[in-house]
Protein backbone atom coordinates (compact mmCIF):
# COMPACT_ATOMS: atom_id res chain seq x y z
CA UNK A 1 0.00 0.00 0.00
CA UNK A 2 1.20 3.52 -0.76
CA UNK A 3 1.57 6.06 2.03
CA UNK A 4 -1.39 8.05 0.75
CA UNK A 5 -3.68 5.02 0.71
CA UNK A 6 -2.53 4.03 4.22
CA UNK A 7 -3.33 7.53 5.43
CA UNK A 8 -6.88 7.21 4.08
CA UNK A 9 -7.38 3.57 5.08
CA UNK A 10 -9.99 2.36 7.55
CA UNK A 11 -8.95 0.53 10.69
CA UNK A 12 -10.08 -2.76 9.14
CA UNK A 13 -7.89 -2.08 6.10
CA UNK A 14 -4.91 -1.15 8.29
CA UNK A 15 -5.47 -4.29 10.33
CA UNK A 16 -5.54 -6.38 7.14
CA UNK A 17 -2.35 -4.69 5.86
CA UNK A 18 -0.62 -5.51 9.16
CA UNK A 19 -1.89 -9.09 9.10
CA UNK A 20 -0.69 -9.57 5.51
CA UNK A 21 2.71 -8.10 6.48
CA UNK A 22 2.36 -5.42 3.81
CA UNK A 23 3.44 -2.99 6.53
CA UNK A 24 4.70 -3.25 10.10
CA UNK A 25 3.31 -1.38 13.09
CA UNK A 26 6.64 0.43 13.39
CA UNK A 27 6.34 1.69 9.79
CA UNK A 28 2.69 2.64 10.29
CA UNK A 29 3.47 4.49 13.52
CA UNK A 30 6.39 6.28 11.83
CA UNK A 31 4.07 7.30 9.00
CA UNK A 32 1.61 8.99 11.36
CA UNK A 33 4.34 10.47 13.60
CA UNK A 34 5.85 11.93 10.41
CA UNK A 35 2.53 13.51 9.50
CA UNK A 36 2.21 14.97 13.00
CA UNK A 37 5.70 16.46 12.71
CA UNK A 38 4.92 17.82 9.25
CA UNK A 39 1.46 19.28 9.84
CA UNK A 40 0.73 19.71 13.52
CA UNK A 41 2.65 22.98 13.74
CA UNK A 42 -0.29 24.47 11.83
CA UNK A 43 -3.09 22.50 13.52
CA UNK A 44 -2.01 22.17 17.17
CA UNK A 45 -4.09 19.00 17.52
CA UNK A 46 -1.56 17.34 19.84
CA UNK A 47 -0.48 18.41 23.32
CA UNK A 48 2.25 15.79 23.61
CA UNK A 49 3.89 13.09 21.55
CA UNK A 50 6.66 10.71 22.61
CA UNK A 51 7.93 9.01 19.42
CA UNK A 52 10.34 6.71 21.26
CA UNK A 53 7.62 5.28 23.47
CA UNK A 54 5.15 5.01 20.60
CA UNK A 55 7.72 3.14 18.53
CA UNK A 56 8.58 0.86 21.45
CA UNK A 57 4.88 -0.04 21.70
CA UNK A 58 4.81 -0.57 17.92
CA UNK A 59 7.75 -2.99 18.16
CA UNK A 60 5.92 -4.92 20.89
CA UNK A 61 2.85 -5.05 18.64
CA UNK A 62 4.92 -6.38 15.74
CA UNK A 63 6.36 -9.09 18.00
CA UNK A 64 2.91 -9.98 19.23
CA UNK A 65 1.66 -10.27 15.66
CA UNK A 66 4.65 -12.42 14.70
CA UNK A 67 3.78 -14.68 17.65
CA UNK A 68 0.25 -15.11 16.33
CA UNK A 69 -1.30 -13.22 19.25
CA UNK A 70 -2.72 -10.28 17.30
CA UNK A 71 -6.19 -8.82 17.74
CA UNK A 72 -7.81 -6.45 15.20
CA UNK A 73 -6.33 -3.28 16.74
CA UNK A 74 -2.86 -4.71 17.42
CA UNK A 75 -0.26 -2.34 15.98
CA UNK A 76 -2.68 0.44 15.04
CA UNK A 77 -1.71 3.89 16.34
CA UNK A 78 -4.46 5.63 18.32
CA UNK A 79 -4.39 9.05 19.99
CA UNK A 80 -5.95 9.78 23.37
CA UNK A 81 -7.71 12.95 24.39
CA UNK A 82 -5.57 14.49 27.12
CA UNK A 83 -8.39 13.97 29.63
CA UNK A 84 -7.49 10.26 29.89
CA UNK A 85 -4.79 9.33 32.39
CA UNK A 86 -1.80 7.71 30.72
CA UNK A 87 0.73 6.19 33.08
CA UNK A 88 4.13 7.94 33.09
CA UNK A 89 2.92 10.26 30.33
CA UNK A 90 1.77 13.89 30.66
CA UNK A 91 -1.97 14.23 31.31
CA UNK A 92 -2.78 17.94 31.25
CA UNK A 93 -6.50 18.27 30.57
CA UNK A 94 -5.55 21.38 28.60
CA UNK A 95 -4.96 23.22 31.89
CA UNK A 96 -2.17 25.18 33.47
CA UNK A 97 -3.25 23.44 36.70
CA UNK A 98 -1.99 20.09 35.32
CA UNK A 99 0.44 21.36 32.67
CA UNK A 100 3.28 19.20 34.04
CA UNK A 101 1.27 16.44 35.74
CA UNK A 102 2.30 12.90 34.89
CA UNK A 103 -0.45 10.36 35.56
CA UNK A 104 0.45 7.56 37.98
CA UNK A 105 -1.90 5.06 36.31
CA UNK A 106 -3.75 4.33 33.06
CA UNK A 107 -7.44 5.10 32.57
CA UNK A 108 -9.61 2.02 32.01
CA UNK A 109 -10.04 2.98 28.34
CA UNK A 110 -6.28 3.39 27.93
CA UNK A 111 -5.69 0.01 29.59
CA UNK A 112 -8.26 -1.66 27.35
CA UNK A 113 -6.82 -0.28 24.12
CA UNK A 114 -3.27 -1.02 25.26
CA UNK A 115 -4.30 -4.59 26.06
CA UNK A 116 -5.48 -5.09 22.47
CA UNK A 117 -2.04 -4.00 21.28
CA UNK A 118 -3.02 -0.55 19.99
CA UNK A 119 -0.11 1.92 19.93
CA UNK A 120 -0.41 5.19 21.87
CA UNK A 121 0.34 7.84 19.24
CA UNK A 122 0.04 10.93 21.45
CA UNK A 123 -2.29 13.04 23.57
CA UNK A 124 -4.69 15.44 21.90
CA UNK A 125 -5.62 19.03 22.71
CA UNK A 126 -8.93 19.94 24.32
CA UNK A 127 -10.84 22.72 26.00
CA UNK A 128 -9.56 23.03 29.55
CA UNK A 129 -11.16 20.29 31.69
CA UNK A 130 -13.42 19.55 28.68
CA UNK A 131 -15.32 22.82 29.17
CA UNK A 132 -15.94 24.37 25.80
CA UNK A 133 -17.24 23.93 22.29
CA UNK A 134 -14.28 25.15 20.25
CA UNK A 135 -10.96 23.92 21.74
CA UNK A 136 -9.99 27.56 22.13
CA UNK A 137 -9.97 27.26 25.95
CA UNK A 138 -6.73 25.30 26.13
CA UNK A 139 -3.64 26.35 28.09
CA UNK A 140 -1.72 25.04 25.05
CA UNK A 141 -3.46 27.32 22.55
CA UNK A 142 -6.34 26.78 20.14
CA UNK A 143 -6.55 23.80 17.79
CA UNK A 144 -7.30 24.67 14.14
CA UNK A 145 -9.81 23.00 11.87
CA UNK A 146 -8.05 20.98 9.16
CA UNK A 147 -10.72 22.00 6.62
CA UNK A 148 -10.07 25.70 7.22
CA UNK A 149 -7.41 26.83 9.65
CA UNK A 150 -9.38 30.01 10.35
CA UNK A 151 -12.19 27.88 11.81
CA UNK A 152 -12.46 26.16 15.18
CA UNK A 153 -12.46 22.34 15.23
CA UNK A 154 -15.34 22.27 17.72
CA UNK A 155 -14.88 21.13 21.28
CA UNK A 156 -14.06 19.94 23.68
CA UNK A 157 -12.48 16.91 21.91
CA UNK A 158 -11.22 19.24 19.15
CA UNK A 159 -7.68 17.87 19.10
CA UNK A 160 -8.90 14.33 18.48
CA UNK A 161 -11.33 15.48 15.76
CA UNK A 162 -8.73 17.66 14.02
CA UNK A 163 -6.16 14.84 14.18
CA UNK A 164 -8.60 12.43 12.49
CA UNK A 165 -9.92 15.01 10.01
CA UNK A 166 -6.32 15.74 9.00
CA UNK A 167 -5.46 12.04 9.10
CA UNK A 168 -2.67 12.65 11.59
CA UNK A 169 -4.18 9.69 13.44
CA UNK A 170 -6.47 6.94 12.14
CA UNK A 171 -8.54 7.02 15.35
CA UNK A 172 -8.71 8.71 18.73
CA UNK A 173 -10.62 8.74 21.97
CA UNK A 174 -12.89 11.56 23.07
CA UNK A 175 -15.26 12.41 25.87
CA UNK A 176 -18.71 13.92 25.66
CA UNK A 177 -20.44 15.74 28.53
CA UNK A 178 -22.66 18.00 26.41
CA UNK A 179 -21.63 17.34 22.80
CA UNK A 180 -17.84 17.19 23.10
CA UNK A 181 -17.44 14.17 20.79
CA UNK A 182 -20.28 14.94 18.38
CA UNK A 183 -19.72 18.67 17.78
CA UNK A 184 -16.01 18.40 16.89
CA UNK A 185 -16.67 15.27 14.80
CA UNK A 186 -19.24 17.31 12.89
CA UNK A 187 -16.96 20.35 12.46
CA UNK A 188 -13.96 18.27 11.31
CA UNK A 189 -15.79 15.83 9.02
CA UNK A 190 -15.21 12.68 11.06
CA UNK A 191 -17.38 10.13 12.84
CA UNK A 192 -17.81 9.90 16.60
CA UNK A 193 -20.11 8.19 19.07
CA UNK A 194 -21.04 8.99 22.65
CA UNK A 195 -22.32 5.70 24.04
CA UNK A 196 -25.13 5.21 26.54
CA UNK A 197 -24.05 6.58 29.92
CA UNK A 198 -22.36 3.82 31.92
CA UNK A 199 -21.05 1.70 29.03
CA UNK A 200 -17.50 3.09 28.96
CA UNK A 201 -15.74 3.32 32.32
CA UNK A 202 -14.90 6.78 33.63
CA UNK A 203 -11.99 5.41 35.68
CA UNK A 204 -8.96 7.58 34.97
CA UNK A 205 -10.98 10.04 32.90
CA UNK A 206 -10.51 13.41 34.60
CA UNK A 207 -13.95 14.40 35.87
CA UNK A 208 -15.90 17.42 34.65
CA UNK A 209 -19.61 16.63 35.32
CA UNK A 210 -19.72 13.04 36.48
CA UNK A 211 -23.41 12.31 35.86
CA UNK A 212 -23.00 13.37 32.21
CA UNK A 213 -19.37 12.52 31.26
CA UNK A 214 -18.96 9.60 28.89
CA UNK A 215 -15.97 8.47 26.84
CA UNK A 216 -16.25 7.23 23.29
CA UNK A 217 -14.36 6.64 20.05
CA UNK A 218 -13.74 9.02 17.15
CA UNK A 219 -12.60 7.78 13.73
CA UNK A 220 -13.13 7.87 10.00
CA UNK A 221 -16.22 5.70 9.77
CA UNK A 222 -19.00 3.96 11.69
CA UNK A 223 -17.35 0.62 11.00
CA UNK A 224 -14.17 1.88 12.70
CA UNK A 225 -16.19 3.17 15.65
CA UNK A 226 -17.75 -0.27 16.16
CA UNK A 227 -14.31 -1.87 16.25
CA UNK A 228 -13.04 0.68 18.77
CA UNK A 229 -16.14 0.53 20.96
CA UNK A 230 -15.74 -3.25 21.18
CA UNK A 231 -12.43 -2.60 22.96
CA UNK A 232 -13.42 0.46 24.99
CA UNK A 233 -16.76 -0.66 26.43
CA UNK A 234 -17.19 -3.01 29.34
CA UNK A 235 -17.85 -3.23 33.04
CA UNK A 236 -15.28 -1.78 35.41
CA UNK A 237 -15.79 -2.04 39.16
CA UNK A 238 -13.60 1.04 39.69
CA UNK A 239 -16.33 3.28 38.21
CA UNK A 240 -19.38 3.21 40.48
CA UNK A 241 -21.67 4.05 37.54
CA UNK A 242 -20.24 1.43 35.18
CA UNK A 243 -23.04 -0.87 34.07
CA UNK A 244 -22.79 -4.65 34.49
CA UNK A 245 -24.00 -5.97 31.15
CA UNK A 246 -22.99 -8.89 28.97
CA UNK A 247 -20.28 -8.01 26.42
CA UNK A 248 -21.67 -6.87 23.08
CA UNK A 249 -20.27 -6.97 19.56
CA UNK A 250 -21.10 -3.49 18.33
CA UNK A 251 -20.30 -4.52 14.75
CA UNK A 252 -22.77 -7.40 14.75
CA UNK A 253 -25.49 -5.66 12.77
CA UNK A 254 -23.48 -3.31 10.53
CA UNK A 255 -24.59 -5.06 7.35
CA UNK A 256 -28.31 -5.26 8.15
CA UNK A 257 -30.54 -3.53 5.59
CA UNK A 258 -32.43 -0.44 6.76
CA UNK A 259 -35.77 -1.40 5.22
CA UNK A 260 -38.55 -0.44 7.60
CA UNK A 261 -36.34 1.29 10.17
CA UNK A 262 -38.34 4.21 11.58
CA UNK A 263 -36.39 7.47 11.78
CA UNK A 264 -37.89 10.21 13.94
CA UNK A 265 -37.27 13.79 12.86
CA UNK A 266 -37.77 16.19 15.79
CA UNK A 267 -39.37 19.36 14.47
CA UNK A 268 -37.55 21.36 17.16
CA UNK A 269 -34.19 20.41 15.56
CA UNK A 270 -35.23 21.89 12.21
CA UNK A 271 -36.76 25.11 13.58
CA UNK A 272 -35.50 28.71 13.56
CA UNK A 273 -31.82 28.94 14.44
CA UNK A 274 -30.71 26.18 12.06
CA UNK A 275 -28.55 27.54 9.24
CA UNK A 276 -29.89 26.87 5.74
CA UNK A 277 -26.62 25.34 4.48
CA UNK A 278 -26.65 22.79 7.32
CA UNK A 279 -30.39 22.06 6.87
CA UNK A 280 -29.82 21.38 3.16
CA UNK A 281 -27.11 18.74 3.74
CA UNK A 282 -28.94 17.11 6.64
CA UNK A 283 -32.14 16.86 4.61
CA UNK A 284 -30.20 15.38 1.68
CA UNK A 285 -28.72 12.78 4.06
CA UNK A 286 -32.18 11.92 5.39
CA UNK A 287 -33.24 11.47 1.75
CA UNK A 288 -30.47 8.86 1.39
CA UNK A 289 -31.80 6.99 4.40
CA UNK A 290 -35.24 6.96 2.77
CA UNK A 291 -33.65 5.53 -0.40
CA UNK A 292 -32.12 2.85 1.80
CA UNK A 293 -35.61 1.86 2.88
CA UNK A 294 -35.98 3.75 6.15
CA UNK A 295 -39.26 5.42 6.99
CA UNK A 296 -39.21 8.96 8.38
CA UNK A 297 -41.78 10.27 10.81
CA UNK A 298 -42.13 13.60 12.60
CA UNK A 299 -41.60 13.44 16.34
CA UNK A 300 -41.67 16.08 19.04
CA UNK A 301 -39.09 16.93 21.67
CA UNK A 302 -41.08 19.83 23.12
CA UNK A 303 -38.67 20.71 25.93
CA UNK A 304 -35.60 21.09 23.70
CA UNK A 305 -35.26 24.79 24.54
CA UNK A 306 -34.83 23.93 28.24
CA UNK A 307 -31.82 21.68 27.66
CA UNK A 308 -29.16 24.41 27.58
CA UNK A 309 -30.47 26.18 30.74
CA UNK A 310 -30.69 22.85 32.59
CA UNK A 311 -27.25 21.77 31.43
CA UNK A 312 -25.68 25.07 32.52
CA UNK A 313 -26.96 24.51 36.04
CA UNK A 314 -26.17 20.81 36.45
CA UNK A 315 -22.81 20.62 34.68
CA UNK A 316 -21.28 23.65 36.45
CA UNK A 317 -22.70 22.42 39.79
CA UNK A 318 -20.98 19.06 39.36
CA UNK A 319 -17.85 20.78 38.02
CA UNK A 320 -17.56 23.14 40.98
CA UNK A 321 -17.60 20.10 43.24
CA UNK A 322 -15.26 17.95 41.11
CA UNK A 323 -12.71 20.71 40.57
CA UNK A 324 -12.46 21.50 44.28
CA UNK A 325 -9.76 18.81 44.34
CA UNK A 326 -7.30 21.20 42.63
CA UNK A 327 -6.10 22.90 45.76
CA UNK A 328 -2.36 23.18 45.22
CA UNK A 329 -1.81 20.34 47.68
CA UNK A 330 -2.34 17.04 45.91
CA UNK A 331 -1.86 17.68 42.20
CA UNK A 332 0.01 19.85 39.76
CA UNK A 333 0.35 23.58 40.21
CA UNK A 334 0.83 25.55 43.42
CA UNK A 335 1.09 29.36 43.42
CA UNK A 336 4.62 30.53 44.18
CA UNK A 337 3.69 33.24 46.69
CA UNK A 338 1.00 33.20 49.39
CA UNK A 339 0.68 34.16 53.01
CA UNK A 340 -1.55 31.43 54.43
CA UNK A 341 -3.43 28.26 53.46
CA UNK A 342 -6.56 30.00 52.15
CA UNK A 343 -4.46 32.46 50.19
CA UNK A 344 -2.57 29.50 48.70
CA UNK A 345 -5.81 27.85 47.61
CA UNK A 346 -7.19 31.05 46.11
CA UNK A 347 -4.04 32.07 44.26
CA UNK A 348 -3.31 28.55 43.02
CA UNK A 349 -6.80 28.23 41.58
CA UNK A 350 -6.77 31.77 40.15
CA UNK A 351 -3.48 31.03 38.35
CA UNK A 352 -4.20 27.41 37.45
CA UNK A 353 -7.65 27.76 35.86
CA UNK A 354 -8.55 29.63 32.69
CA UNK A 355 -11.49 31.99 32.41
CA UNK A 356 -14.13 29.50 31.17
CA UNK A 357 -13.33 27.04 33.95
CA UNK A 358 -13.55 29.86 36.51
CA UNK A 359 -16.87 30.96 35.03
CA UNK A 360 -18.35 27.47 35.40
CA UNK A 361 -16.98 27.04 38.91
CA UNK A 362 -18.63 30.32 39.88
CA UNK A 363 -21.97 29.36 38.29
CA UNK A 364 -21.85 25.98 40.02
CA UNK A 365 -20.90 27.44 43.38
CA UNK A 366 -23.72 29.97 43.13
CA UNK A 367 -26.48 27.49 42.19
CA UNK A 368 -25.44 25.19 45.03
CA UNK A 369 -25.09 27.96 47.59
CA UNK A 370 -27.41 28.47 50.54
CA UNK A 371 -30.83 29.75 49.54
CA UNK A 372 -30.49 29.00 45.82
CA UNK A 373 -30.34 25.20 45.75
CA UNK A 374 -34.09 24.63 45.22
CA UNK A 375 -34.51 27.39 42.67
CA UNK A 376 -31.65 26.23 40.49
CA UNK A 377 -30.16 22.81 41.17
CA UNK A 378 -33.32 20.97 42.22
CA UNK A 379 -35.35 22.72 39.52
CA UNK A 380 -32.81 21.64 36.90
CA UNK A 381 -32.87 18.05 38.15
CA UNK A 382 -36.65 18.00 37.78
CA UNK A 383 -36.43 19.39 34.27
CA UNK A 384 -33.80 16.78 33.47
CA UNK A 385 -36.52 14.19 33.97
CA UNK A 386 -38.90 16.16 31.75
CA UNK A 387 -36.28 16.21 28.97
CA UNK A 388 -35.54 12.48 29.36
CA UNK A 389 -39.29 11.78 29.17
CA UNK A 390 -39.50 13.65 25.84
CA UNK A 391 -37.08 11.10 24.38
CA UNK A 392 -38.89 8.15 25.96
CA UNK A 393 -42.12 9.38 24.30
CA UNK A 394 -40.40 9.89 20.93
CA UNK A 395 -38.87 6.41 21.00
CA UNK A 396 -42.38 4.96 21.35
CA UNK A 397 -42.81 5.98 17.72
CA UNK A 398 -39.38 5.48 16.15
CA UNK A 399 -36.18 3.43 16.27
CA UNK A 400 -33.69 6.25 15.74
CA UNK A 401 -33.82 10.04 15.86
CA UNK A 402 -31.91 12.12 13.33
CA UNK A 403 -31.17 15.79 12.94
CA UNK A 404 -28.27 18.22 12.64
CA UNK A 405 -25.36 17.85 15.06
CA UNK A 406 -24.93 21.62 15.19
CA UNK A 407 -26.98 24.61 13.99
CA UNK A 408 -24.01 25.88 11.96
CA UNK A 409 -20.81 24.71 10.33
CA UNK A 410 -17.55 25.41 12.19
CA UNK A 411 -17.36 29.08 13.18
CA UNK A 412 -14.30 31.34 12.92
CA UNK A 413 -11.65 31.22 15.62
CA UNK A 414 -12.26 34.06 18.08
CA UNK A 415 -15.80 34.77 16.89
CA UNK A 416 -17.58 33.52 20.04
CA UNK A 417 -14.92 33.73 22.73
CA UNK A 418 -16.24 36.99 24.19
CA UNK A 419 -19.86 35.80 24.36
CA UNK A 420 -20.24 32.64 26.48
CA UNK A 421 -23.97 32.35 25.82
CA UNK A 422 -23.46 32.22 22.03
CA UNK A 423 -20.76 29.59 22.55
CA UNK A 424 -23.07 27.53 24.78
CA UNK A 425 -25.82 27.56 22.15
CA UNK A 426 -23.52 25.67 19.72
CA UNK A 427 -24.49 22.55 21.68
CA UNK A 428 -28.25 23.11 21.54
CA UNK A 429 -28.94 19.76 19.80
CA UNK A 430 -26.40 17.86 21.90
CA UNK A 431 -26.79 18.46 25.62
CA UNK A 432 -30.25 16.92 26.05
CA UNK A 433 -28.83 13.54 24.96
CA UNK A 434 -26.33 13.68 27.84
CA UNK A 435 -29.03 14.79 30.28
CA UNK A 436 -31.11 11.75 29.28
CA UNK A 437 -28.02 9.48 29.22
CA UNK A 438 -28.78 8.31 25.68
CA UNK A 439 -26.26 7.38 22.99
CA UNK A 440 -25.64 9.92 20.23
CA UNK A 441 -23.31 10.05 17.25
CA UNK A 442 -22.27 12.34 14.42
CA UNK A 443 -21.28 11.41 10.88
CA UNK A 444 -20.22 13.68 8.01
CA UNK A 445 -22.91 14.34 5.39
CA UNK A 446 -21.37 16.96 3.12
CA UNK A 447 -20.17 20.54 3.18
CA UNK A 448 -21.90 23.81 3.97
CA UNK A 449 -20.83 27.44 3.85
CA UNK A 450 -17.16 28.04 2.96
CA UNK A 451 -16.73 24.30 2.30
CA UNK A 452 -16.83 23.46 6.01
CA UNK A 453 -18.17 20.00 6.96
CA UNK A 454 -21.75 19.32 8.10
CA UNK A 455 -22.58 16.55 10.57
CA UNK A 456 -25.72 14.45 10.93
CA UNK A 457 -26.62 13.50 14.48
CA UNK A 458 -28.06 10.05 15.08
CA UNK A 459 -29.66 9.49 18.48
CA UNK A 460 -30.63 6.06 19.71
CA UNK A 461 -32.53 4.62 22.63
CA UNK A 462 -30.53 3.25 25.57
CA UNK A 463 -28.09 0.49 24.52
CA UNK A 464 -28.92 0.81 20.81
CA UNK A 465 -25.36 1.62 19.68
CA UNK A 466 -25.24 -1.38 17.31
CA UNK A 467 -28.39 -0.16 15.56
CA UNK A 468 -27.05 3.42 15.27
CA UNK A 469 -23.74 2.16 13.89
CA UNK A 470 -25.68 -0.05 11.46
CA UNK A 471 -27.61 2.96 10.12
CA UNK A 472 -24.46 5.09 9.86
CA UNK A 473 -22.55 2.28 8.13
CA UNK A 474 -25.31 1.70 5.57
CA UNK A 475 -25.24 5.44 4.77
CA UNK A 476 -21.44 5.38 4.47
CA UNK A 477 -21.63 2.42 2.07
CA UNK A 478 -23.52 4.56 -0.44
CA UNK A 479 -21.80 7.93 0.15
CA UNK A 480 -18.18 9.03 0.33
CA UNK A 481 -18.24 12.13 2.58
CA UNK A 482 -16.44 10.20 5.32
CA UNK A 483 -13.52 9.41 3.00
CA UNK A 484 -12.74 13.04 2.11
CA UNK A 485 -9.41 14.48 3.23
CA UNK A 486 -8.53 18.20 2.98
CA UNK A 487 -6.49 18.86 -0.17
CA UNK A 488 -3.42 20.28 1.59
CA UNK A 489 -3.23 17.21 3.84
CA UNK A 490 -3.86 14.53 1.24
CA UNK A 491 -0.24 13.91 0.18
CA UNK B 1 -30.44 38.72 37.05
CA UNK B 2 -27.74 41.22 37.94
CA UNK B 3 -25.14 40.29 40.55
CA UNK B 4 -23.22 42.99 42.41
CA UNK B 5 -19.42 42.99 42.47
CA UNK B 6 -19.68 42.07 46.16
CA UNK B 7 -21.83 39.02 45.33
CA UNK B 8 -19.39 37.87 42.65
CA UNK B 9 -16.55 38.21 45.13
CA UNK B 10 -18.52 36.31 47.77
CA UNK B 11 -19.09 33.39 45.38
CA UNK B 12 -15.44 33.49 44.31
CA UNK B 13 -14.48 33.35 47.97
CA UNK B 14 -16.72 30.28 48.48
CA UNK B 15 -15.07 28.69 45.42
CA UNK B 16 -11.58 29.64 46.67
CA UNK B 17 -10.78 31.68 43.58
CA UNK B 18 -8.85 34.93 43.97
CA UNK B 19 -10.44 37.70 41.89
CA UNK B 20 -9.57 41.35 41.54
CA UNK B 21 -12.29 44.02 41.44
CA UNK B 22 -11.74 44.41 37.71
CA UNK B 23 -12.13 40.65 37.14
CA UNK B 24 -15.23 40.51 39.31
CA UNK B 25 -16.73 43.37 37.32
CA UNK B 26 -16.00 41.63 34.00
CA UNK B 27 -17.47 38.34 35.28
CA UNK B 28 -20.56 40.15 36.50
CA UNK B 29 -21.74 40.96 32.97
CA UNK B 30 -21.03 37.45 31.67
CA UNK B 31 -22.70 35.76 34.62
CA UNK B 32 -25.72 38.01 34.16
CA UNK B 33 -26.18 36.85 30.56
CA UNK B 34 -25.71 33.19 31.57
CA UNK B 35 -28.23 33.51 34.39
CA UNK B 36 -30.56 35.21 31.92
CA UNK B 37 -30.43 31.96 29.95
CA UNK B 38 -30.87 29.80 33.06
CA UNK B 39 -33.90 31.80 34.23
CA UNK B 40 -35.92 30.23 31.37
CA UNK B 41 -36.28 27.18 33.62
CA UNK B 42 -38.56 29.08 35.98
CA UNK B 43 -41.34 29.29 33.38
CA UNK B 44 -42.10 25.56 33.75
CA UNK B 45 -44.18 24.18 36.61
CA UNK B 46 -42.25 21.23 38.05
CA UNK B 47 -44.13 20.84 41.35
CA UNK B 48 -45.22 17.26 40.60
CA UNK B 49 -41.95 16.03 39.09
CA UNK B 50 -39.36 13.92 40.87
CA UNK B 51 -35.79 15.20 40.45
CA UNK B 52 -33.52 13.06 38.25
CA UNK B 53 -29.98 12.85 39.59
CA UNK B 54 -28.67 10.26 37.21
CA UNK B 55 -29.24 8.80 33.76
CA UNK B 56 -29.43 5.20 34.92
CA UNK B 57 -31.55 4.28 37.91
CA UNK B 58 -29.12 1.80 39.44
CA UNK B 59 -28.33 1.10 43.06
CA UNK B 60 -24.80 1.42 44.35
CA UNK B 61 -22.91 -1.86 44.26
CA UNK B 62 -21.80 -3.25 47.59
CA UNK B 63 -18.62 -5.21 48.11
CA UNK B 64 -17.13 -7.25 50.91
CA UNK B 65 -15.44 -5.12 53.57
CA UNK B 66 -11.93 -6.22 52.67
CA UNK B 67 -8.73 -4.39 51.82
CA UNK B 68 -8.46 -4.34 48.02
CA UNK B 69 -6.02 -1.49 47.43
CA UNK B 70 -2.32 -1.65 48.05
CA UNK B 71 -0.45 1.31 49.56
CA UNK B 72 0.68 3.40 46.60
CA UNK B 73 1.21 6.72 48.36
CA UNK B 74 4.69 7.22 46.98
CA UNK B 75 3.49 6.84 43.41
CA UNK B 76 0.40 8.97 43.95
CA UNK B 77 2.30 11.74 45.73
CA UNK B 78 4.79 12.11 42.90
CA UNK B 79 2.56 14.68 41.19
CA UNK B 80 2.07 16.80 44.31
CA UNK B 81 3.77 20.21 44.67
CA UNK B 82 5.31 19.64 48.13
CA UNK B 83 5.75 16.31 49.92
CA UNK B 84 8.02 15.28 52.76
CA UNK B 85 8.21 11.94 54.56
CA UNK B 86 5.00 10.79 52.90
CA UNK B 87 3.09 13.91 54.01
CA UNK B 88 1.66 16.75 51.93
CA UNK B 89 3.21 20.04 53.04
CA UNK B 90 0.91 23.06 53.45
CA UNK B 91 1.37 26.47 55.08
CA UNK B 92 1.05 26.44 58.86
CA UNK B 93 -2.62 26.52 59.93
CA UNK B 94 -2.31 26.34 63.73
CA UNK B 95 -0.33 28.98 65.58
Amino acid sequence: MSDSSLVRASLAELSAALAAKRISSVELTQLFLGRIQRYDGQLNAFVSIDPERSLAQAREADTRRADGQAQPLTGIPIAHKDVFCTKDWLTTCGSNMLHNWVAPYDAHVVQRLHATGAVLLGKTNMDEFAMGSSTENSFFGATKNPWDINAVPGGSSGGSAAAIGARLAPAATGTDTGGSIRLPASFCGCSGIKPTYGIVSRYGMVAYASSLDQGGPMAGSAEDLALLLNSMAGFDARDSTSLERPAEDYARSLTQPLAGVRIGLPQEYFAAGLDADVAKQVEAAIGEFRKLGAITIDVKLPNTSLAIPVYYVLAPAEASSNLSRYDGVRYGLRASEYHDLNDMYEKTRAQGFGSEVKRRILIGTYVLSHGYYDAYYLKAQKLRRVIAQDFADAFEQCDLIMGPTSPSVAFDIGSKTSDPVQMYLSDIYNVSINLAGLPGMSIPVGFGARQRPVGLQIIGNYFSEARMLNAAHQYQRVTDWHTRVPEWLSA
Amino acid sequence: MQLSIEEVKRIARLARLAVTDAEADAMRAQLASIFGLIEKMQAVDTSSIEPMAHAQEVAQRLRADQVTESDRHELLQRGAPAVEAGLYLVPKVIE
